[in-house]
């Protein structure tokens, strides 16, 4: 009697009706409307959280390091220390003495020059390692061993072949940095169909056509991951970076007041470091999904 | 008179490693301007190979294939070739993905406003102008091949490759682009050549019918001309006993004389 039951279920999936296109043009048509409740809404779901376990550290932390004895501040001691970095991120008593806006500004614009020329390299070069199965196989294992070296190892390497210090933190944040774009954009280019690839030799695209038209957009979800975890990396070798040039920039600026034991300073610039870092990852994701939308459904 | 496409003693094997397989052996075949050919065989046989290598995607272990004379030894737009699963870029729009095309043929010899002009009137052959700033992903799979045939058309190719192009659609949507496509080809006179597995497409578009016997070694087995005048409409030609003479030899070849065999490979 089994075999039966089997049979007819056969019979009933034949005259399932494929899907019907109409569907899919009614989605792409519906837009959302402007609702501030509802943004309101998702605006608290997204805020209340986090802020209630902010809150809820700070008054561990405060109960922690309270007794006479403790050897790290608390919040309210470093509220009161560092008042003046806190309220006043844009002020600007001359050279040496500058608020931590300004800091961040500054080592942010070390970031973009090293981070930026990482990017550009870092593409270029996966693009040629994917491009090649023996490139692949020679090239990853490397990638992936130097992938792994802290970015304060490379510094005095970087000291010995620049012999200055400038370039030598620039290069720091470039090498920190490279590694996952090169990784990401090689495995990215390895996966691209080969049916794009055969659409370029019909068209007869030449090389540089084909990597701009063909490749960059076809490895863009690849290509952006590797760039995201690249400029986390390269705001991580911030400090390290800064330690050698001194100056102003917010990395150097902790080494200073470690120095100087400052330990509420420190803790301000942390809170500014992490914000700053948690935006970057935000920015380039966010810019990763505008460029690669509607790349990703096929 | 000499043919305008020849295919001249073709044989075709591939090698991995030490192991050497032979997928096709011995193909002959010669096709005139403005003729539409179907090539029929079962799966696996070596059709999407065939269609590659006169595309020029991949090359020949033997012999040639001569288009006017002319050994084809790379891919080019004047081979357009219409991919089974239609292959758009997703990151293009319907019209940028054409105007891709039509901007690598024609960029030096034809002004900005007659590309765009020559992109719409392509787009309007297959009748999807109105989806023009549609992403692939935002069309139903009818449309995409729609488009991939617009995009083959716009190269103005000497000759069109078809590889299955209504494999993957649901009989109504098939009808409807067996349809579009008769009617492009009686418009354009374009060279077609179509791979199929069903056999009333075949009889009801070509002007010949190439069966290839099975793998390993496939070859041409059978040429069968299908003698019905045009336009053909596929409603009065379900009757016809031409239609479905052709039918029937084609049904024998496939499945009496060259039935697939599961165990081949
Ligand atoms: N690049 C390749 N390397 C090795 N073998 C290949 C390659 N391409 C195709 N073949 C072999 O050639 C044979 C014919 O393949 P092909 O794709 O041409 O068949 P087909 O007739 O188009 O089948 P289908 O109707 O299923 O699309 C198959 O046995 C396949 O394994
Ligand atoms: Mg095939």
């Amino acid at each position: 009697m089994s075999i039966q039951t089997i049979e007819d279920t056969k019979v009933k999936a034949f005259p399932t009706p494929a899907k019907p296109a109409a569907v899919i043009a009614f989605t792409a048509k519906a837009r959302r409307r402007f609702d501030p409740i509802a943004i309101a809404g998702s605006l608290a779901t997204a805020l209340v959280p986090p802020v209630i376990v902010i809150a809820f550290m700070l008054v561990v932390w405060q109960i922690a390091c309270s007794s006479p004895t403790a050897s790290l501040p608390p919040p309210s001691q470093v509220w009161n220390e560092a008042y003046d970095l806190i309220a006043h991120p844009f002020f600007n008593n001359g050279p040496q003495d500058i608020g931590l806006a300004w800091r961040v500004l500054i080592s942010l614009q070390r970031v973009a020059i090293g981070f930026g020329l990482a990017a550009i390299v870092g593409v270029a070069l996966g693009a040629l390692v994917g491009q090649s199965i023996w490139a692949m196989r020679g090239l990853d294992p490397v990638f992936q061993i130097l992938r792994t070296v802290p970015p304060l190892a490379w510094l005095p390497l970087s000291l010995a072949a620049f012999r200055d210090s400038s370039p030598s933190a620039l290069f720091v944040i470039f090498i920190t940095s490279i590694w996952p774009i090169i990784i990401n954009t090689a495995v990215g280019v390895r996966n691209i169909p080969q049916d794009y690839r055969n659409v370029a030799r019909i068209l007869r695209l030449n090389q540089f056509e084909f990597f701009v038209k063909i490749m960059v957009p076809a490895a863009a979800p690849y290509i952006f991951t590797g760039l995201r975890i690249g400029i986390g990396l390269s705001w991580l070798a911030i400090v390290a970076a800064e330690m050698l040039t001194g100056g102003v920039g917010i990395g150097f600026f902790i080494w200073d007041a470690w120095n100087s034991s400052r330990l509420p300073d420190i803790i301000v610039a942390l809170a500014y470091i992490g914000v700053t870092g948690f935006c970057l990852d935000r920015l380039v994701a966010a810019v990763g999904a505008f460029v690669t939308r509607g790349t990703t459904a096929k | 008179m000499t043919a305008y496409l020849k295919l001249d003693h073709i044989d075709k094997s591939f090698t991995r490693g030490s192991q050497v397989s032979e997928v096709l052996k011995d193909i002959r075949l010669t096709i005139d301007k403005g003729e539409f050919v179907s090539i029929i065989g079962h799966s696996g046989c070596g059709k999407s190979t065939l269609l590659n290598l006169i595309a020029g995607l991949t090359r020949v272990s033997a012999g040639a294939v001569l288009l006017e004379n002319k050994e084809v030894d790379s891919p080019g737009p004047e081979r357009a070739v219409v991919f089974q699963n239609h292959s758009l870029l997703p990151w293009l729009t319907v019209y940028e993905n054409i105007s891709l095309a039509v901007s690598k043929v024609f960029g030096r010899t034809k002004s900005r406003a007659e590309r765009h002009d020559w992109i719409m009137r392509n787009l309007d052959l297959v009748q999807m102008a109105h989806a023009r700033d549609k992403r692939p992903a935002e069309i139903s799979g009818g449309m995409k091949q729609r488009v991939g045939i617009a995009r083959a058309l716009a190269m103005q190719p000497k000759i069109l490759l078809l590889d299955e192009p209504f494999g993957a659609l649901d009989a109504l949507t098939r009808a409807h682009l067996q349809d579009a496509v008769m009617d492009i080809h009686s418009r354009l006179g374009s060279t077609t050549i179509m791979i199929t597995h069903d056999v009333d497409e075949a009889v009801l578009l070509s002007d010949r019918i190439v069966m290839m016997t099975n793998g390993p070694a496939a070859t041409i087995g059978e040429v069968l001309a299908v003698p019905l005048a045009r336009p053909r409409r596929r409603v009065e030609l379900s009757s016809d006993r031409t239609f479905l003479r052709c039918r029937e030899a084609v049904l024998k070849f496939l499945y009496e004389r060259h039935r697939f065999v599961e165990a081949a490979e």
